[in-house]
């Protein structure tokens, strides 16, 4: 045997239908199992499983990483905190993932606990909200003026932890509620929403709708004059 | 090592599947030729749910999609980026080229961006209105026939406009814009840019019962389980399949084409990336179709004592012109969009309107035009998602920085309210700007590995100086707010590397003259006359359209060209 002899195959099972028309279109249901799975080759699988093996973090810095991150995003009356979308856990492997966040992460956890140790003679995570808060309140916004120099690393640690708690939290179904996104399905795209476009300062020009796809006509299978112009 | 031949005697070898391989093979095997296809890269299948990321939610990747293990991100459908594993590649002195390729059935066109334009009659013939490069050695009316044939066989959507340049086809509709798409129509023909219905290789609507229709998730790139944009394993691989003519070779990788005493090709010699062990396949033709560069790094590792300096290369033209379409771009802050009311905006993989080339270069300093790709909208979260968020307040008096209640208003404020724009641009196709092999590196399977040479000139740089006074302009009639500093001369304008825009062309180019082109109009090797190309090599240049739609349409061409030469019992 030469090579690899491989057949096609053109079978019809997927995951969404569209038949029919307008917007009844389903998803099969999604088991556990499968929703784990995201399409890795075998080198991507072991690339996963070697870094999911490996440790950097340990669980001071983590416990420390879950108080921050509920600093940043607490839960709301309808939404719940980056702990409960589990954002530590991402932390915890995305700075395996990308090796250039380990330095910053772990150096800026220390500088933060140094910090709170000159302040209140204890770690941050056991010291009180509203003394955490005291430090917080230092590093959480920048300091274009250099008013307070020494806190210039906490300002830096401070942006990389709220950019991957943000990004933790709002690619988690929690995140996408809280958010509004509610795209990754199928549909049938039809323009904004009137509602929305009544809100705004532009408007579909009616020659160049008419150019546009008709909805309705979807499954119709498309026909042509000799001079391009679709007849179906 | 003992070399494995297989006894086969096959009608027509195809070296790789991608837009040109693929095209070739359904030509070929409809024709009831017996076909081998030899694909570099593993099976593919976009229905295959073990492999599948369409629809996927970014929390189903640990890494949220970020782009550490594929580098336009876990779920972008390419295996193999600017690095594959084993195969390296080289660059002479400090030039910088970038090289993608995707190892797999179908290759690049499983997640290409389906911008489908045809050629204009002024891009085939353009040495005659600016006296640089090259003409071709067909024109416009030559290749109609198979643009045409090809809207219809494959499905592109767009409008017809009657623009001289752009010609319009056999389109399905377009989709209705989105709207940040709306503002940008509004602010570009203030600014005097044109704009109109992009074009793009989707189903909008059925063209036939094997493939279905567009289901709007906006991920062509991660390749559609439907079949409803164009990739060229589902649709032109497994359907010509179906005629049990065509043997497909995966995880095959072509070193050589193998010549006889007479110097034409006689098949190809392939190493088997499972076994590591080499086979020869038999045929009467060879048709590659490895990618303009695979396919030069071919033909340049096939010396022999009748092609001492590589096959098709008595000219030394083989690896050179190498060109990629230029690129520049820039991001602005649209006050007009903050605070948007969500809904699902996801729409079609791409622009759904887009601006082609508008003005007249002779009034320009640089000579060749470039078209508009417009980015925005309600898009689906993924790694990266808010980053420096709360720096967006400075376009509006707001506190930068911050945590907690604040945080999430400045979220929900900022969603959907940025955009961007990006030119694509012709570069000018020059002697210099190579790949050749490079002397002293081979791959893991021992075969010489390519290595670049390629610079911009001022003809691009000062093209990327202008789209970037188009975008600025643009932006401000937008009422927009254009993000960054302007990219200047240190800089290159922001113009992306050579290779960056995944469009390189030119490295066999066709021509009349077998001392300065590689093959002849057909696509012909002038050195070997079984021996035919019907990747993005032969392309003399490529105008500002993206490659692909003119890949397809050469291919097909020249395959019908084979068809009737083995006829004729030429070949």
């Amino acid at each position: 045997m030469v090579g690899t002899l491989a057949g096609a195959s053109l079978g019809t099972a997927v995951s969404c239908k569209t038949e029919g028309e307008g917007p009844a279109v389903e998803q099969s249901a999604v088991s556990a199992d499968e929703e784990k799975l995201y399409g890795r080759i075998p080198s991507e699988l072991e690339r996963d499983k070697r870094i999911m093996d490996s440790v950097y973090l340990n669980e001071h810095e983590l416990a420390t990483i879950a108080v921050l991150c509920d600093i940043i995003l607490p839960a709301t009356d309808t939404a719940g905190s980056a702990v409960e979308a589990k954002v530590p856990e991402f932390v915890e492997f995305i700075v395996k993932d990308i090796p250039s966040h380990q330095l910053p992460m772990r150096g800026g956890l220390m500088w933060l606990d140094i910090e709170s140790n000159k302040r209140f003679n204890m770690v941050f995570q056991d010291c009180k909200n509203d003394q955490q808060i005291a430090i917080i309140e230092d590093i959480a916004y920048p300091d274009p003026d250099n008013k307070k120099p020494e806190m210039g690393p906490g300002i830096k640690f401070f942006n990389l932890m709220r950019n991957l708690t943000l990004t933790g939290y709002y690619t988690t179904e929690m995140g996408f509620k809280d958010l509004g996104y509610v795209g990754n399905s199928p549909n049938f795209w039809d323009g904004v929403p009137p509602e929305v476009l009544a809100e705004h300062d532009v408007d579909y020009e009616e020659e160049w709708l008419a150019k546009c796809v008709d909805q309705t006509k979807r499954e119709v299978t498309a026909e042509w004059d000799d001079d391009g112009n679709l007849l179906t | 090592m003992q070399i494995i031949e297989s006894p086969k005697m096959y009608d027509a070898i195809i070296v790789g599947s991608g837009a040109g391989g693929g095209m070739a093979t359904k030509i070929l095997a409809d024709a009831g030729l017996k076909v081998a296809l030899v694909e570099a890269g593993s099976f593919f299948d976009p229905k295959d749910e073990a492999t599948r990321t369409q629809l996927k939610f970014p929390w189903q990747s640990p890494r949220r999609g970020a782009s550490s293990t594929r580098a336009f991100g876990d779920f972008d459908m390419s295996w193999g980026d600017w690095k594959v594993d084993g195969e390296p590649y080289t660059n002479k002195g400090d030039t910088n080229f970038f090289w993608w390729r995707a190892r797999m059935l179908g290759g690049r066109t499983n997640h290409w961006g389906r911008i489908s334009l045809r050629f204009g009659p002024d891009d085939f013939k353009h040495k005659d209105i600016d006296g640089l490069g090259e003409n071709w050695p067909i024109g416009y009316d030559d290749i109609k026939p198979y643009y045409d044939r090809l809207d219809k066989l494959v499905g592109v959507f767009g409008s017809k406009e009657g623009l001289p340049n752009d010609p319009d086809g056999f389109f399905l509709p377009p989709p209705k814009p989105r709207l940040h798409e709306l503002y940008y129509i509004k602010g570009a023909r203030k600014a005097g840019v044109r704009v109109i219905p992009s074009r793009l290789s989707i189903l909008t609507k059925r063209i036939n019962n094997e493939r279905g229709v567009c289901f709007y998730c906006s991920q062509c790139g991660r390749s559609c389980s439907m079949y409803a944009d164009f990739s060229a394993g589902s649709c032109l691989v497994f359907p010509a399949m179906k005629g049990g003519q065509v043997d497909l070779y995966t995880d095959s990788m072509v070193r050589t084409v193998t010549t006889d005493k007479e110097g034409r090709a006689t098949g190809v010699s392939y190493i088997n990336k499972e076994d590591r062990k080499e086979y020869q396949l038999k045929g009467k033709v060879v048709v590659l179709g490895a990618s303009a560069c695979s396919t030069a790094r071919i033909l340049l590792n096939s010396k022999s004592s009748q092609h001492p300096n590589g096959l098709g290369n008595s000219s030394d033209v083989v690896g050179r012109y190498l060109h990629d379409s230029t690129g520049s771009s820039r991001g602005a802050f649209v006050p007009a969009l903050m605070n948007r009311k969500t809904y699902n905006e996801d729409g079609v993989g791409g622009m759904h309107v887009y601006s082609p080339w508008w003005l007249d270069n002779k009034k320009l300093d640089f000579p060749r035009g470039y078209h508009l790709e417009i980015w925005g909208g309600l898009g689906m979260p993924s790694y990266g998602f808010g980053f420096n968020v709360t720096e967006m307040n400075k376009y509006i008096g707001g506190d930068i920085g911050g945590y907690g209640t604040k945080l999430r208003e400045d979220v929900k404020r900022f969603y959907g309210a940025t955009m961007g724009i990006a030119g694509r641009g012709e570069a000018i196709a020059r002697y210099e700007n190579r790949c050749e092999i490079d002397p002293n590196v081979v791959d893991q399977y021992g075969i010489p590995v390519l290595r670049f040479d390629y610079k911009w000139s001022d003809y691009e740089r000062n093209q990327a100086k202008h789209m970037q006074q188009t975008f600025e302009e643009i932006f401000d009639a937008m009422g927009a707010e254009v993000m960054g500093e302007t990219p200047g001369a240190d800089k290159d304008y922001g113009l992306a590397a050579p290779g960056q825009i995944i469009h390189e062309v030119g490295t066999t180019r066709m021509g009349d003259n077998p001392k300065t082109s590689v093959t002849n109009s057909w696509s012909q090797l002038h050195d070997a006359d079984n021996v035919f190309i019907v990747d993005a090599g032969p392309f003399v240049s490529q105008a500002d359209k993206n490659c692909t739609w003119t890949i397809m349409a050469l291919s097909m061409r020249t395959s019908e060209h084979i068809i009737e030469e083995l006829k004729k019992m030429n070949l």
